[in-house]
């Protein structure tokens, strides 16, 4: 799935929690949240990559599970995923709002 | 490597060796593991060495390729490539089962915890393991389960015969069991 | 219906002290996801795009009301409050915590229930016709058989680690209720001269990539035997069936490489050699077992019921919902209802803890505490006197369960798709809904007749898009979802793999494509005829026309 990258796009990590599941984002200060808002974020594809390592030994030490990369770009100042599985991983199932995270 | 043998870490007299280039050459290793394609390739020169014999089946070498040779082997050593690769349990059935095999028949390679009363059921007595804590914690799995529906080389009872035992006892008709829902 | 005994009861509680303990070492550190992954998926749990999956098993589609209750509770308790019947006769909860599926199991257990094989490479939960046991057209009862299956097969010591995922289901009626020959193996019952009962034994059909129907390899094999029939394909498999590529690994890809015929050779030459030993069940515990689905207290009743034809009569919707979700009984007056899950604009095959509860205490009221979940993702109450229909039906109005459309265009298989899947590349549940609000009028459904629709977000073919009338693909073309359409599938007795009618559609123009496609079948079709008839008559090509008119005015432009 190729997705055009413009100026303002930029990458974070996600990650599903391993004791409940619950998809989580890595932060500006090395750990997981559950809101999207909190991802770290950064346009540098080097960058990118050391995110990916230190999420990667978070998983290996069992916080996490199958974290991986995905682009975002900022709307009004909060992230917006860009993939079209990554918005539905983001904002919860597109069938029933009431589904969604909560 | 550290070898699980009839419940028990034990020393492994048995030596595997991948290099057969000079058959000769393995009759000061005393017993060993030779591996099915060398057997066959080599099997008078091997016998004449006139040291104890183990044989090696790789996932997907079914014991008919050497069915009439089986009784010259003290072990049969089965690959577990990966965890996930169950071909061997049906090596290890056949073997029971259908060659009557009665010597160690021996999980080599991935071998865990978690797939250990699979293999004791199938007629696996002996566990190559990975490192010595690994031989602590195996045994454990051991009594996870007390019966098991399916007879298998191991001969425990299984549920449908437990079940007669207690039908017999009970004298109790069959038909009686149709319990209504309600608890 | 079969009841644990203490046997049966210590072994799942031994399965479940086992799971928990697993997943302790998980969440230890001891048990790397590598490790754990195989162990989880062979008891039903999968990581999903938001959250871990439970599936549950509903062993040949029988539950009892407690049974649903506690599904009820599960969801309530534990999840979100709702729960995804699936087309393999289980049901699904999407937000389990990992640390608390251990307690989910010890709730399930308490009801005789487990998640045991519902995934993983090893044999699955064993299917069965919905109707087993009560349809006027069966020939034999199979679910006795189909629980001998379950035990045969759980944690069997030789058959955990297969190359791929093994498919069993079981029918004893001509009419096709179980997508058979969709199975690795298929099994339908039958009698012979003497009046005995034996299998058809059909094995390597499938669905996914390369969709197979099950060719018969025997056409009859005595019910004493089945056991060691099932444990010699079992055999061949594991020790031939292909590990190098997970897309040729199912036993529908060796046998059509062997061919079927050779097959059978090396199935019944190792069934010659094992079918003398222990393994099949002496006749004492099969009929011990079948005491279980011993018929239950019918009254006598009379087949002739004025006051439900007045009703017929009297009330269109009603009639409707007779004409599409009452099935006859063998018993005379009484009959089967479909409660269907799928509401038009709503979620196929999803019920909330709400319904379930109700549900469980409709088939109380109206059968004897009975459910059965179908293929189709809906519920079925197998006992229900014809006299108490009308009642029935009001009562399900009540919940939103009286959707008269079963086995018609609404009544869409869907798989969860995107919106929960991790394997899919395109949504299915909103494509579901956005068709069947085209066909919310019952008079233009009733019409349309019987037809089936079937939507998969993946080529996996979850929801059996491949054996519909009608069937959806949902694919990815660089980033955007479109639908790429099959017809002429069938799943019944006349099982059919179809065929691609051309090129796919967007999300926008799939609800138009499929309403174009039921207006050709309405506009060619003969009298008496269903979709099905139509399209074997006439073929792909009038509505191919239809459907890429515009693009053939685009081309001649």
């Amino acid at each position: 799935m190729s997705i055009p990258i413009s100026e303002n796009t930029a990458q974070a990590i996600t990650a599903n929690r391993l004791s409940d599941g619950f998809v989580v984002y890595l932060t500006a200060r090395n750990d997981w949240s559950e809101r999207f808002e909190d991802c770290q974020s950064t346009g540098d594809e080097q960058t990118a990559e050391s995110l990916l390592a230190r999420a990667r030994h978070h998983a290996d030490e069992g916080h996490v599970v199958s974290p991986y990369l995905f682009r975002i770009q900022h709307e009004n100042g909060k992230p917006v995923a860009l993939g079209r599985r990554e918005i539905i991983r983001t904002s919860g199932p597109s069938v029933g709002t009431d589904l969604a995270r909560g | 490597m550290p070898l699980i043998k009839h419940g028990k870490l034990v020393e492994d007299i048995w030596h595997e060796t991948d290099d057969f280039t000079d058959v000769q050459a393995l009759a000061p290793l005393g017993p060993v593991i030779v591996p099915l394609d060398v057997w066959r390739q080599h099997r008078d020169e091997i016998l004449a060495i006139g040291c104890a014999l183990g044989l090696r089946l790789a996932p997907g070498q079914t014991p008919d390729l050497v069915a009439t040779d089986l009784h010259r082997f003290g072990v049969i050593a089965l690959e577990f490539a990966k965890f996930t690769d169950g071909r061997a349990y049906s090596q290890a059935r056949l073997l029971r089962e259908r060659h009557g095999y009665k010597g160690e028949i021996r999980a080599v390679g991935e071998v865990l915890r978690d797939q250990l009363t699979f293999m004791l059921r199938c007629g696996f007595d002996s566990f190559s393991l990975a490192t010595p804590q690994q031989a602590r914690t195996i045994l454990e799995a051991v009594d996870d389960f007390a019966h098991w529906y399916q007879p298998a080389p191991d001969g425990r009872a299984t549920i449908p015969t437990l079940r007669r035992r207690t039908l017999d006892n009970a004298d109790r008709p069959a038909s009686d069991c149709a319990a209504a829902w309600a608890y | 219906m079969y009841r644990y005994d203490e046997f049966d009861h210590a072994f799942v509680a031994e399965r479940v002290a086992q799971f928990r303990d697993q997943i302790e070492r998980r969440i230890s550190g001891e048990l790397s996801e590598d490790e754990f992954k195989p162990l989880r998926l062979m008891n039903g749990l999968y990581l999903q795009l938001h959250a871990y999956m439970l599936r549950v098993a509903i062993p040949y589609g029988t539950l009892s009301s407690t049974q649903m209750r506690k599904l009820a509770h599960i969801a309530r308790t534990y999840d979100r409050g709702y729960g995804h019947f699936t087309t393999r006769q289980n049901i699904q909860y999407n937000w389990p915590k990992l640390a608390e599926v251990p307690d989910i199991l010890d709730e399930l257990a308490e009801v005789e229930m487990h998640a045991i094989q519902t995934s993983g490479n090893c044999i699955r939960n064993t299917t069965a016709d919905p109707l087993a046991g009560v349809a006027a057209d069966e020939i034999e009862d199979p679910r006795a058989y189909a629980e001998i299956i379950r035990q045969w097969s759980t944690l069997h010591p030789e058959f955990s680690f297969l190359p791929r995922k093994f498919k069993i289901a079981v029918t004893g009626a001509p009419n096709d209720r179980a997508v058979t020959r969709g199975h690795d193996i298929g099994l339908r019952m039958h009698r012979n001269i003497k009046g005995e009962p034996g299998f058809e034994v059909m094995v390597g059909g499938g669905q996914g990539r390369t969709p197979i129907l099950a060719k018969t390899i025997r056409g009859f094999l005595p019910v004493d035997h089945l056991l060691s029939y099932l444990e010699a394909i079992l055999r061949v498999y594991n020790q031939l069936g292909r590990r190098d590529n997970i897309y040729k690994a199912r036993l529908k890809i060796m046998a059509e490489d062997l061919g079927a015929e050779a097959l059978a050779k090396l199935v019944e030459a190792e069934w010659e050699q094992i079918r003398h030993y222990t393994l099949d069940l002496p006749l004492e515990e099969r009929q011990r077992i079948a005491a279980y689905f011993a018929p239950p207290a019918y009254d006598d009743l009379s087949a002739d019921h004025p006051a439900l034809d007045e009703a017929i009569a009297a009330d269109e919707s009603f009639a409707a919902w007779v004409e599409s979700n009452v099935y006859d009984h063998k018993k005379p007056g009484y009959a089967i209802a479909t409660i269907s899950l799928k509401p038009h604009g709503g979620i196929p095959g999803d019920a909330s803890a709400e319904q379930m509860d109700a549900v469980a205490g409709l088939a109380e009221q109206f059968g004897f505490g009975e459910i059965r979940i179908s293929h189709k993702q809906n519920l079925i109450l197998p006992d229900v006197r014809r006299a108490d229909l009308y009642r029935l039906w009001q009562a399900l109005g009540g919940l939103g369960l009286d959707t008269a459309n079963a086995g018609r265009v609404s009544d869409i298989i869907a798989c969860p798709g995107l919106d929960y899947c991790n394997l899919a590349n395109a949504r299915s549940i909103p494509i579901a809904q956005r068709i069947s609000e085209r066909f919310t009028n019952i008079k233009r459904e009733r019409e349309i007749g019987e037809v089936s629709l079937n939507i998969s977000g993946c080529i996996n073919a979850c929801a059996h898009h491949h054996v519909a009338n009608i069937g959806i693909l949902g694919v990815d073309k660089k980033g955007t979802e479109y639908y790429q359409v099959t017809l002429g599938g069938a799943a019944n007795e006349d099982a059919a793999i179809g065929t691609i009618i051309g090129p796919a559609f967007d999300e926008w123009q799939i609800a138009d494509a499929i309403e174009t496609i039921v207006d050709v079948y309405q506009q060619l079709r003969n009298s008496d005829e269903n979709f099905i008839d139509t399209y074997q008559r006439l073929g792909p090509q009038p509505f191919k026309e239809k459907l890429y008119a515009s693009d053939q005015a685009r081309k001649a432009g």
